[in-house]
């Protein structure tokens, strides 16, 4: 896929909830074919201390109105950049990057999102239902005021939560769960993406049920498109480049998971 | 009609950008972006003997207008170089250079010769700012005497053009470009990353694998500028100026310091069509000041 440098325009700034938000952004011509799991670099306007673009993944694309959804949590200085966005705005963003989850044409798949992790399994759970596979969702936050909107994701599957302080769902991580328990031995794949410590729990998990796992890696990038050797990850045939040859990653692959 | 063409030492560019080593990958990461044909020149990866695994992750910090890496020399070696790279980026119409980097000097030597004979590779660009292992990891590039011995062995093997990159984690940096111009380099260029650190407060904990590491961008261009301009009063031999060039203005005032060319690294990270828009740049300066040539440009700051 051709990677390339544009300028979107921002068509909506919607606020999910005290940290999350959702940027609408639109190409002026058709988009190229994006698959769930890639993420743009985005250059941040304004900003002292926003030298390197930012890595965000490619939440939803909507083709029809050649538009990019980005799903943002604010973190730090550029991500309150974004969040400030409004309409008519512009965004200069390179994309797509990275590679793709996997996408079966059959089969029950789990995708498990942690905090804004979420971000890529919506339209990864879209892309699952349309090959054949049937998605399940298991999504964990701090607590509910910080959860995602969950109409989109129950049109297209079964959704679990859980929430640390019990406000929505299992009380507890995602690891609580009964799908990540009972429910695990139904699955043919899971995919997660989210913050380390629960990506190497759910992994652990799988790994022990004996279930193929997929993870989304962030890690810190420089360029994005494999020219800094920065974003390297170990793995069992040497380093590899989070940004070209990842995000996305078979636990098999990767040294220590 | 401008004339963007420059001549290092014998070696004519077609323009005067290039590319820095380490930030350019070999010319193919950015072939979606960019024709590579338009560059003056590229200078790929750096080079080693033997194949390195590089330094542990996390090698990136940003900092307040730059970054700081620790990519520590990652590359398959050289033999894979000549025998899986080249073949794919020969074809490219513009100069090659290959940055080469060594912890002995034994090692640059036999890696230089191996490039000898490689027909669309014009030259090499050697990093002596790798720590030399027999000497207790001191930078080749820090001390006079090891600059010049590494530079001389060198070219007493390689045959074609001899850039030797200065660092400029130097006490006085025209000693060693003096020295190196001696033992037979046929440009200098300059500067490798200044010497740099970051800490995690919250973490209490470095930012980096290696704790310190090679900071890079804007943040380090007075520096650089300075550095160029000084090796200019003191070397004949043509200088490749680098250091957080960002844009067209920053090119300019580097060959205004002194620098026959320039060399574009972190900047492409941004913006990886910048190195184009620099070319662009400079023909647009040129046509504003009624300079017809690029070379007028060459150490052309006016002190009163
Ligand atoms: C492939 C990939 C996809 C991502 N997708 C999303 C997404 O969809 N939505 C989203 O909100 N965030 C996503 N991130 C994380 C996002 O890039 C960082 O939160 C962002 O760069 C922080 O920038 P900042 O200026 O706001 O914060 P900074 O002030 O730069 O940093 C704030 C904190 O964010 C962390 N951080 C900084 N850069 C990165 C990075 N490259 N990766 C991970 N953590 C970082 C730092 O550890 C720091 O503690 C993704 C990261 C990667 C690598
Ligand atoms: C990620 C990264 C990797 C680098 N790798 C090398 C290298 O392999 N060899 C070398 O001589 N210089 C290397 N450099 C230094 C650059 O070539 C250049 O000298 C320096 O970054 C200053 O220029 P800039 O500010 O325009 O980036 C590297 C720089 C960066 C940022
Ligand atoms: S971020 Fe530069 S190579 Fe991956």
């Amino acid at each position: 896929m051709k990677k390339k440098v544009e300028v979107f325009t921002v068509t909506k700034n919607r606020r999910i909830n005290q940290e999350y938000l959702i940027l609408h952004v639109a190409s002026e011509t058709s988009l190229p074919e994006i698959l769930p799991g890639q993420f743009v670099e985005i250059k941040v306007e304004n900003g002292p201390n926003t030298f390197l673009r930012r890595p965000i993944s490619i939440h939803e694309v909507d083709n029809d109105k050649n538009e990019i959804l980005l799903l943002i949590q604010e973190v730090g200085e550029g991500t309150r950049l974004m969040a400030e966005l409004k309409p008519g705005d512009k965004l200069d963003m390179i994309y797509p990057l990275g590679n793709q989850f996997s996408i079966p044409n059959k089969g029950n798949v789990l995708l498990v999102g942690g905090g804004v992790g979420v971000a890529p399994l919506l339209m990864l759970g879209r892309f699952l239902k349309a090959n054949g596979a049937t998605p399940h969702f298991l999504l964990g936050a701090r607590s509910e005021n910080i959860l995602m909107d969950l109409t989109d994701y129950k049109k297209i599957g079964d959704v679990g939560v859980t929430t640390e302080d019990g406000s929505l769902g299992v009380k507890g991580f995602v690891t609580d769960h009964p799908l990540m328990k009972e429910g695990l031995a139904n699955m043919d794949l899971v995919c997660t993406c989210g913050p380390d410590p629960m990506m190497r729990a759910v992994a652990a998990a799988a790994k022990s049920a004996n279930i193929k796992c997929e993870v989304s890696l962030e890690n810190m990038m420089a360029c994005g498109f494999g020219a800094c050797l920065c974003c390297v990850v170990d793995t069992k045939e040497g380093n590899k480049c989070t940004c070209t040859e990842g995000p996305v990653f078979d636990i098999n692959e990767l040294k220590g998971w | 009609m401008v004339n963007l063409a420059v001549d290092i030492n014998g070696y004519s560019l077609k323009n005067p950008v290039m590319t820095a080593s380490g930030t350019f990958g070999f010319g193919e990461e950015y072939e979606d972006f960019i024709n590579i044909d338009d560059l003056g020149g590229i200078v790929v990866k750096g080079t080693t003997l033997h194949h390195r695994e590089g330094n542990a992750y996390p090698r990136m910090a940003e900092t307040p207008a730059g970054m700081l890496n620790a990519v520590g020399l990652q590359n398959k070696g050289v033999d894979y170089f000549i025998n899986n790279i080249y073949p794919r980026i020969k074809h490219y119409n513009t100069g090659i250079f290959v940055n080469v980097s060594g912890s002995a000097i034994e090692d640059y030597v036999e890696t230089a010769e191996k490039l000898n004979d490689l027909e669309n590779i014009p030259g090499i660009e050697l990093n002596i700012s790798c720590p030399n292992v027999k000497e207790g990891g001191m930078s080749f590039g820090v001390h006079c005497p090891s600059a010049v011995a590494v530079t001389e062995a060198v070219r007493k093997v390689y045959k074609k053009h001899l850039m030797v990159k200065l660092s400029p984690n130097v006490t006085d940096v025209t000693e060693i470009a003096k020295g190196v111009e001696g033992a037979g380099a046929d440009s200098v260029s300059l500067i490798n990353t200044l010497l740099g650190m970051a800490i995690n407060a919250e973490k209490r904990r470095p930012e980096l694998s290696t704790i310190t590491g090679g900071l890079s961008g804007p943040c380090i261009k007075p520096v650089a500028l300075r550095m160029v301009w000084q090796v200019y009063n003191a070397v004949k031999v043509p200088i490749i100026g680098m250091g957080g060039i960002m844009n067209a203005t920053d090119a300019i005032e580097f060959m205004l310091a002194g620098a026959t060319a320039i060399q574009v690294g972190t900047a492409n990270f941004i913006d990886p069509t910048i190195t184009v828009k620099i070319v662009d740049g400079i023909k647009d300066y040129m046509n504003r000041h009624s300079i017809t040539d690029v070379n007028n440009l060459i150490g052309g700051m006016i002190v009163d």
